[in-house]
């Protein structure tokens, strides 16, 4: 655990540098943003937010938005292993303008994507899966 | 566990409320809300049930301000304090930095305290975390009930049920009326802080 004094991101004994940080954000924006995401987190599954982004038009409470999908993510979770499941592969609620998805990234992080209709929900599965995979890549070079 | 952000120079750590059903974990909040509005950039969260029982967290960010030039944001949560809700409990619980425990004074509940303390002893044990290590404050709420005349258990008998072995600050409090529950807030906040300088969590 590190001090807020060292230079490095710490929670759930890992750290991410600014570097590292940097390279995130770049993939949430160019891989989601870019692509009509009205807005993206990844939080890990405590609830806090590591990194974030959003096309400038969004107005949403991302902190609590995070508190609640860590702890819906957590809730579903456990409802998948009492049916026997390990995990459920889809997490989608859909509304009438806006939508939330959930991608699981690894064991300790998840990514939400927050979007409207100007992206299918099959394009948008596919770049948030292309975004997992480049950020589970920059999670292992450590 | 707390996350740190270099790059935005923030701080996030999750404090959690917890203790038996109806002992004022909610109220913590709720009085923790009205009074720093400015401090709280959204809405209190609340998931309950229609008969206004918490059924899954209340949850509410507390922008405390600077420290080291880092901007530090607390997490406050509640759990659900029914028994029956444990599977819910233990996930509010995850990557919890800080706890306080609400003990509620009143005689009747002596029992469902203990309880409650040991099942934070076991569902924090379920995330390698130890009770004796954590930054935990312990709350005596409901000691206005002592003014109407209904039985509440003095303090030094609390004291001897729950804090013991712990030896951690408590604080007599209400939090109806609001008695003591900055005086909480500002006690665990701080102990959390230290644990991260130290890196204990």
């Amino acid at each position: 655990m590190a001090s807020y004094e060292e230079n490095s991101v710490s929670f759930t004994e890992n750290s991410l540098d600014q570097r590292q940080l940097e390279e995130i954000e770049r993939i949430l924006h160019s891989d989601l943003i870019s692509n009509g995401v009205h807005c993206v987190l990844l939080i890990d599954l405590a609830g806090n937010i590591i990194a974030k982004d959003d096309n400038g038009a969004s107005r949403i409470d991302m902190y609590s938005l995070a508190a609640l999908s860590a702890a819906n993510f957590g809730a579903v979770e456990a409802m998948a292993k009492i049916v026997g499941e390990e995990e459920f592969a889809l997490l989608f609620h859909k509304g009438e303008s806006e939508s939330l998805y959930f991608g699981k990234v690894n064991n300790e992080l998840l990514i939400i994507t927050v979007f409207g209709k100007e992206i299918s929900l099959g394009l948008l599965r596919m770049k948030v899966a292309d975004a997992m995979e480049h950020i589970r890549k920059i999670w292992r070079k450590f | 566990m707390a996350f740190i952000n270099i790059k935005n120079k923030e701080v996030q750590a999750k404090i959690v409320y917890y203790g038996p059903g109806r002992g004022g974990k909610t109220s913590n909040l709720e009085y923790i809300y009205q009074q720093f509005r400015d401090r709280i950039p959204s809405e209190m969260v609340s998931i309950k049930t229609h008969g206004d029982r918490t059924l899954f967290f209340d949850f509410m960010p507390f922008i405390v301000g600077k420290i080291k030039g880092y901007s530090v944001r607390i997490q406050l949560y509640t759990v659900p304090g029914q028994v029956k809700y444990d599977a819910t409990r233990r996930l509010v619980l995850k990557g919890v930095d800080g706890v306080v425990f609400v003990a509620d004074s009143l005689s009747v509940q002596r029992k469902k305290n203990l309880i409650s303390l040991k099942n934070l002893q076991t569902n924090l044990a379920a995330y390698k975390k130890d009770i004796f290590k954590i930054p935990l404050v312990l709350q005596y709420n409901k000691r206005d009930l002592e003014d109407q005349g209904i039985p509440v258990l003095p303090v030094d008998i609390l004291e001897k049920d729950l804090n013991q072995q712990l030896k951690v600050p408590s604080f007599p409090a209400s939090a109806l009326k609001g008695d003591n529950v900055v005086a909480t807030l500002k006690k665990i906040i701080s102990l959390t802080m230290v644990a991260f300088q130290k890196g204990l969590t």
